[in-house]
């Protein structure tokens, strides 16, 4: 395996563990105005999430700042061109952000119904946005000889794109229900589970619809024939099966398989793409590559030796962290958010 | 309006109002820990609750800095994809591992220390709060890493019309970054100190928790003490390092348009008129410029005529002077700063070291106020350093102009430009705000507002 491989790799695990962790973060802040009727069940809800949001969202960060490292050139045209789409989700992040912060340190209904709403859309805009860049690498966006984009931000509005980002958001919203189902006890996790039920369904036509799209609108057809690989198959297979396990109670394992959904999902778009990080909808010649995006053999081999050292201390760590909170949030717990 | 100069102003505005919170994240990060520190080691519940107190103003700056951070790390790709393209190879190395080997740990470390204190042994949570420490401090390093290569590139070959990096060990190795990730640190613990002694002295001209506060006073003034004069010192060197490395900042910083006698006066204010290349008044102190630049009393100083036509010689036609006006005062506001800062500091540890601070009202009114000193320090230096840079992106590499993303148009950055600009002004209001309200909490009150309600309301279940 080469080191452009390897790092194509390193940041679709990254992308993975991004909409794996910050995913039902997400879905946690769409749920809040939802779930939580009375002020002290919104910060259940808050605080379900609270010690591990911002760490979840180190791994955009990371992805960034690994495409940055790694394929510059992809960093500099993903970034430049889905330009606005990028500022709407960097307003979200920066919206959440504070708000978990701020939100229960001032008492007054006012103030915190606002932060809600700032949590609402903070968590809403970026999986939907993620969905949108998606499609549209998938399916080729108009990159010029010179590797910029040459589009506007309505180029990046289509109905595939669109299916992709309701999609994402309703993955989320089903992951992160099913998140507070093992994380809070009572007559909340009893709401979460109704809304995991509602949502499952829609969710899954959704995810088949995109699928089929995907056919008829991307490559995949071109390059895998009917039979789309295990992988996708699998992620279909975990989706369906969340009914189920919602249904007979199997919380965490409904929780685990939306998870598998996710990492599945997200591979078999990286899959699709693979060698190629941005598809030129103009030239097929003028897509970017994980060789021709690349950085230098040396800047790679650094990289790698920094990379493969640190992860298992960062995947410890956080795994530790998950370990130290791993008890329901309860009404009578000293709640931080 | 064009790109160029809206995405330039966009990263200005981006970066300054970033390094409004970051320094006092790091600086107070690290008062927390002793504290912490001292509570875990003698068990003196003072030292607790000024933890906690000086936590949660902590955990609101905090907030703030994080995210305008993650603009910053895009903003490269967003507005300046040329600039991306030209130096990924090397400039993008240290932001990946700045994210993965700090980002993870402060934000990881940080959740467990705020939902922690119940959950966790005292020893375990007080290392929580060091590793927060530990990673503030890394991030300064691994983004001063490629800060440091912007102002003196090392470790590159120039390859197929861009940088590659050649020597990962040069970069983390270079000059000036041992000279600028001190620097900057200290001006950030300084900042932490700064805000905790005027804090303190509000809290004490009203008599408020006095041992809680008289405590932090003491701990934060022998804090900024050391820190103050070694950021200068650091300041210093750096300077002297600048005579090397970028004359013209040297040149522009001193508005000394030709080069100086063999006895360099240091300059202290002028009348600078950069359309004719002459300051039409100044005010001059004889030798200080020769002791500033090479510690002796005398040196000639190189002047911004002499350099622009050298480098016209060596980089081709063009203008290589950069804003003088803003270079030469930045930097003698950066200096004036920093030597209030330095004698507040002094005194203030006299004072609190005979425990006399309750009879010196005017002196703890004038410590509330010299919070501002060091964040204006902060950014002076920032501007200094990066317009003194101009018309260099990348000193002597890539200028700024060819950087900018060549399809964002003008409209697409001024949209980005007064989006965020707009979210900064209001996260300044509701930050303020935030900051003032906590910070006039007694810490003995145990968090009132946070708490009861929690407590007292069950939910039907």
């Amino acid at each position: 395996m080469n080191l452009n491989i390897l790092w194509f790799a390193l940041i679709v695990v990254l992308f993975m563990g991004f909409f794996f962790l910050e995913g039902f973060d997400f879905g946690v802040g769409m749920l809040l105005p939802f779930l939580g009727r009375k002020d002290v069940e919104r910060r259940i809800v808050i605080n379900s999430i609270g010690p591990f949001w911002d760490a979840n969202e180190v791994w955009l960060l990371t992805a960034g700042g690994a495409m940055f490292a790694a394929f510059p050139n992809w960093y500099a045209t993903l970034f430049s061109g889905f330009y606005l789409a990028l500022f709407l989700m960097l307003l979200a992040l920066i919206g959440r952000g504070v708000a978990f912060e701020f939100r229960s340190k001032v008492d007054n209904s006012t103030w915190r119904r606002t932060w809600d709403w700032v949590i609402f859309f903070g968590s809403l805009l970026p999986p939907l946005l993620w969905g949108v860049a998606l499609a549209n690498i998938m399916r080729g966006v108009p990159i010029d000889a010179r590797m910029n984009y040459v589009g506007g931000f309505w180029n990046l509005i289509n109905v595939y794109s669109v299916v992709a980002g309701v999609a994402t958001v309703l993955l989320f919203v089903l992951h992160g229900a099913l998140f507070l189902t093992i994380k809070t006890e009572g007559v909340l996790r009893e709401r979460a589970r109704a809304a995991a039920l509602r949502i499952g369904g829609l969710t899954t036509v959704l995810l088949f619809v995109f699928l089929v799209l995907s056919y008829l609108w991307t490559d995949m057809f071109t390059k895998k024939g009917i039979d789309p690989g295990p992988v996708p198959v699998a992620a279909g297979i975990a989706l369906i099966s969340v009914r189920f396990l919602t249904r007979s109670r199997h919380l965490g394992w409904a929780f685990g398989m939306t998870g598998v959904t996710i990492i599945l999902s997200t591979l078999t778009v990286f899959l699709g793409l693979f060698p190629r990080v941005m598809i030129s909808s103009l030239n097929p010649n003028w897509s970017l590559t994980i060789y021709n995006a690349a950085s230098n053999h040396y800047s790679l081999q650094v990289m790698t030796i920094i990379a493969l050292t640190v992860i298992p201390f960062v995947l410890a760590y956080q795994l530790w962290n998950y370990w130290v909170f791993r008890q329901r949030v309860k009404p009578a717990d000293h709640l931080d958010y | 309006m064009s790109n160029l100069f809206l995405a330039r102003l966009q990263f200005g505005v981006t970066t300054v109002y970033h390094f409004f919170f970051v320094p006092l994240t790091i600086g107070l990060v690290l008062l927390i820990a002793v504290m912490e520190t001292v509570y875990v080691m003698r068990g003196n519940d003072a030292y607790k609750k000024m933890a906690k107190f000086w936590g949660k103003l902590f955990l609101i700056n905090f907030a703030v800095g994080v995210v305008t951070g993650i603009i910053q790390e895009f903003q490269f790709g967003m507005n300046w994809s040329s600039y991306s393209r030209f130096v990924g190879d090397v400039f993008g190395a240290p932001l990946a591992v700045e994210a993965l080997v700090a980002f993870f740990l402060e934000s990881t470390f940080l959740g467990i220390w705020l939902f922690g204190w119940e959950k966790l042994s005292p020893r375990v949570h007080l290392l929580t709060i060091w590793l927060v420490a530990i990673g503030t401090t890394l991030s300064a390093f691994w983004i001063l890493t490629a800060n440091a290569f912007m102002q003196e590139p090392v470790g590159y070959t120039l390859r197929h019309g861009h940088a590659e990096m050649s020597n990962f060990f040069a970069l983390i190795a270079n000059p000036q970054l041992w000279l600028e990730f001190p620097h900057v640190w200290l001006g950030a613990l300084s900042t932490g100190a700064f805000f905790v002694t005027g804090v303190s002295a509000y809290h004490l001209l009203r008599r408020n928790s006095t041992e809680i506060f008289k405590r932090s006073f003491h701990l934060g003034i022998s804090l900024a003490v050391v820190s103050s004069i070694l950021v200068a010192v650091l300041g210093h060197e750096q300077a002297q390092h600048l005579m090397t490395v970028q004359p013209m900042k040297m040149a522009a910083s001193e508005a000394l348009w030709n080069t100086s006698p063999e006895h360099a006066p240091w300059t202290v204010m002028a009348d600078i008129n950069p359309a004719q290349h002459r300051n039409s008044f100044s005010i001059k102190i004889p030798y200080a410029l020769s002791v500033l630049a090479y510690n002796h009393l005398s040196g000639k100083v190189e002047g911004i005529n002499q350099l622009q036509a050298q480098y016209e010689k060596q980089y081709g036609s063009g203008n290589y002077i950069p804003p003088v006006r803003t270079t030469f005062w930045s930097f003698r506001i950066m200096v004036l700063a920093g030597v209030l800062m330095i004698l507040l500091a002094l005194y203030g540890f006299y004072v609190s070291w005979k425990d006399r601070l309750l009879n010196r009202k005017w002196f703890l009114k004038s410590l509330i106020w010299a919070v501002s000193l060091p964040l204006i320090a902060n950014i002076m230096g920032w501007i200094m350093t990066e317009m003194g840079r101009q018309p260099w992106a990348v000193y002597g590499l890539l200028r700024t102009q060819t950087g900018v993303s060549p399809t964002v148009s003008a409209a697409s950055v001024l949209t980005t430009f007064i989006g965020f600009s707009a979210v900064y002004g209001v996260l300044a209001v509701v930050d303020a705000f935030l900051l003032i309200k906590f910070l006039k909490q007694h810490p003995d009150a145990e968090q009132h507002v946070l708490s009861t309600e929690s407590m007292v309301t069950k939910p039907n279940l």
